[in-house]
């Protein structure tokens, strides 16, 4: 008589989720699943809202990135609107995706995905956490905590609300930049930056070559991804671009965000309130994690993937170090953390571009004279977790009519149903387990998270 | 010093809370290493709730002092969660207006969960159709409820997300023994330093595409309240503190009017009534306002306030 392990709740990510594992009377895997247990319905219930009020509401789908679906749904409430941006205001939102990416990255590779590494796997749930690594480091743990903390304050000294912002308006921006702000936020992100350059640098040399063994093995399938590039060279974009949806074996098709719904089919499991979006291309969605069909991923190693480059030159130099490594596409999941890391450099440079900007402290940040009208449109930026995808239309006075989202956790919810799979098979042989194999598989989800 | 112990726990919500938890900031180290002892919390610590290897067939929690609790309530596994908290908890706080008013998931509660799914799992422009989902999933309760409809909460913090300020002001009074830390009962234009003239005369209310007036090298004593200016605010009906314990409101400070995300100044106030008092005395017919309901209850539909359309 097989039996369950019923590994609840998935811990050190950002959100609500299972893994069952289904055990056969030998003892092997027969099924592993991971299921997404809420469904708070944010499609349904920004009907008939003014589509304006939109980017906040729907920023509260994520507490981790708030500002993403901010953005995206400006971008979508613009366009149903017809309004067209004046740079500074385009130039501002993207200043704070940037400057909100920065903490986050900070805190997931520091606080949520170091543990498994620098504690190791195997170490107790105890200690294998936060305050471990408090305990293993203190000095860069209160680094770390100070980094993480300046990042966000100078976020919401300028933009008001750092999570669950505010500042980003249909037509730009809510206020403009001051030049004392601006140099402000200049020598803080100078510090951050630094700082990034020295994690990533302590990942590679110190963090990572121990688990290269288990870098090769855990959660590994081949795969598709997903991403944004600038249109003019391929580079890795994260606020403005267009989608790029690769195949397993390096070959792409690129398109605008308006034509997301002729590539991306989504289809539904009875045992996951979570839809899974696939490749419609590549034929109808299998799960099968050694034969993968129609199945895709997001996030940063996603969008190392797809691009061609690197928009800065010092994550160019990291890019380079990586690909040689591993080659493009690259298919191992907790390269996710790496590659998290390269994208960390590109924040703080292109944060440092945008504010030696003269246009950055302009003072046309919002369009004028917007009026109500029916529209549609479809707004994306990239995500921690990837890309999201906000589909609206509107009726004359600008209320809203349909709402379609696909956001970051959606599209790798297959993704991370077969790397649970494949490490559970892999982990878990005649009967045998503990909680330092049950936590293996549970990386293998974590690499995912934003 | 014995440490004090902490179980954490998100329901129906987005985790905003426990990244305000963290932006608590440099003080939260020393609170980790010197007092706090956290037993549970799933977005840090490893605790499982059917034992480590996922073998035990009753959810458990372990014991603490202080449970501090996340989001609404919105399907069968969040209540048993809450439950299970309360049962192992001397203290429950109510973190974040998800968990004091059910937030902006209890937006739900206008609608039909046959709708959503319908458009879910059938209609949308991407989805295959499909039946909806049952497998291994708690199923959903009739609405999105607020904690204080399943449980008592000795200590509500609302807020979305709720100031650092007022979080750390909980924990360092409950360290010192108290546990009747309380929210100001006042609203957010006590705590706005705009200019009110008071005049009559608003004939339309301007929505969000329109912009404040005011001069961005100007601090915000200098700027004109922005109801006045005709922007629909929601400050005069909503609970103080999203500035902290002594800042300004923030969306004031990003020059854009407030939309309630502390939810109403006092328990059992009725913001909806009361809003429509303060659009008259400035002068405006409140009949004419758009979308009544989700602007003014917003962030606060359980308790049975937002309830489904015709």
């Amino acid at each position: 008589m097989g039996k369950t392990l019923n590994i609840a709740p998935i811990t050190r990510i950002e959100g609500h989720a299972s893994v069952s594992i289904h055990l056969d009377d030998t003892g092997n895997v027969s099924d592993a699943r991971m299921h997404v247990l809420s469904l708070r319905g944010f499609e349904q219930f920004v009907l008939g809202r003014p589509v304006e009020e939109v980017p906040r509401i729907v920023n509260r789908i994520c507490g981790i990135c708030p500002w993403q679906h901010h953005l995206a749904s400006n971008k979508a409430a613009d366009e149903c609107l017809g309004v067209e941006l004046p740079p500074t205001g385009k130039k501002l939102r993207e200043l704070c995706q940037m400057m909100a990416y920065i903490p986050d990255k900070i805190l997931h590779f520091y606080f949520l995905a170091a543990p498994d590494f620098v504690l190791g796997p195997d170490a107790d749930y105890s200690v294998r956490n936060v305050v471990g690594i408090v305990g293993a480091n203190p000095e860069l743990a209160k680094k770390v905590v100070h980094m993480r903390y300046k990042g966000q304050m100078m976020l919401e000294k300028f933009a008001g609300k750092v999570i669950h912002p505010i500042a980003g308006v249909v037509g730009g921006f809510s206020k403009p930049l001051l030049e004392e702000e601006r140099k402000e936020i200049l020598a803080g992100i100078q510090e951050l930056k630094d700082f990034c350059v020295f994690t990533i640098k302590f990942a590679r040399e110190e963090v990572f070559p121990k688990y290269l063994d288990a870098v090769k093995i855990l959660g590994v399938f081949p795969s598709g991804y997903i991403g944004t590039v600038r249109p003019s060279d391929g580079a890795l974009e994260l606020y403005d671009g267009e989608l790029r949806l690769m195949d397993q074996n390096g070959n792409y098709d690129q398109f605008k965000y308006s034509e997301y719904v002729d590539y991306i089919g989504e289809h539904t499991e009875p045992w996951s309130y979570l839809k899974f979006p696939y490749a419609k291309k590549w034929g109808q969605l299998k799960l099968d994690e050694n034969d993968p069909v129609g199945v895709y991923r997001s996030n940063t190693l996603a969008r190392i993937n797809v691009c061609d480059k690197m928009a800065t030159p010092m994550a160019q130099e990291e890019l380079d170090i990586f690909r040689k490594a591993f080659g493009r596409p690259t298919h191992l999941t907790l390269l996710y953390h790496w590659a998290r890391l390269i994208e960390l450099v590109q924040c703080c440079e292109r944060a440092e571009e945008l504010l030696n900007d003269p246009e950055i402290t302009g003072r046309e940040y919002r369009a004028k004279n917007i009026q109500p009208r029916a529209g549609e449109g479809v707004g994306c930026v990239e995500a921690p977790r990837g890309t999201l995808i906000h589909h609206y239309k509107t009726d004359d006075n600008g209320m809203v009519t349909m709402a379609n989202l696909i956001v970051g956790t959606t599209h790798n919810n297959a993704p991370m149903n077969l790397s649970v799979k494949q490490a559970a098979k892999a982990l878990i042989k005649d009967g045998k387990y503990d909680q330092g194999i049950l936590n293996r598989v549970e990386m293998a989800i974590r690499a995912y998270d934003p | 010093m014995t440490k004090v112990t902490v179980a954490e726990e998100w329901l129906n919500s987005c985790s905003g809370c426990e990244i305000a938890i963290l932006n608590v900031g440099d003080v939260l180290v020393d609170l980790l290493v010197n007092n706090l002892d956290f037993v549970h919390i799933p977005v840090l610590i490893d605790k499982k709730y059917f034992g480590q290897t996922g073998e035990e067939k009753e959810l458990s929690i372990p014991e603490a002092v202080v449970g501090i609790v996340s989001g609404g309530v919105r399907n069968e596994e969040h209540k048993e969660v809450l439950l299970e908290m309360r049962k192992k908890c001397q203290i429950l706080i109510a973190l974040g207006t998800c968990a004091t008013n059910g937030g902006i998931p209890a937006l739900l509660n206008m609608y039909s969960d046959e709708d959503l799914k319908q458009f879910y799992y059938k209609d949308s422009p991407t989805t295959d159709p499909a039946d909806y989902p049952t497998e291994h999933i708690p199923p959903l309760l009739d609405r999105c409820y607020a904690l204080d409809e399943f449980v008592k909460v000795d200590l509500s913090l609302p807020g979305c997300p709720p100031h650092p300020d007022w979080i750390a002001g909980a924990i360092l009074a409950l360290l010192d023994g108290k546990t009747d830390y309380k929210m100001p009962e006042r609203s957010v234009c006590d705590a706005c330093p705009t200019i009110r003239e008071s005049k009559k005369g608003i004939e339309d209310i301007k929505r969000l595409y329109e912009s404040a007036e005011f001069d961005p090298e100007k601090p915000l004593n200098e700027m004109r309240c922005l109801l006045e200016q005709g922007l629909l605010c929601l400050g005069p009906v909503t609970c103080v503190g999203c500035g902290g314990t002594k800042g300004a409101p923030r969306c004031i400070s990003a020059r854009v009017p407030c939309r309630g995300c502390y939810g109403p100044i006092r328990k059992g106030a009725k913001p909806l009534v009361d809003y429509m008092g303060a659009l008259a005395s400035i002068g405006f017919d409140p009949n004419k306002m758009l979308d009544r309901r989700g602007y003014l209850s917003r962030f606060s539909g359980a308790h049975g306030v937002l309830k489904k359309l015709g």
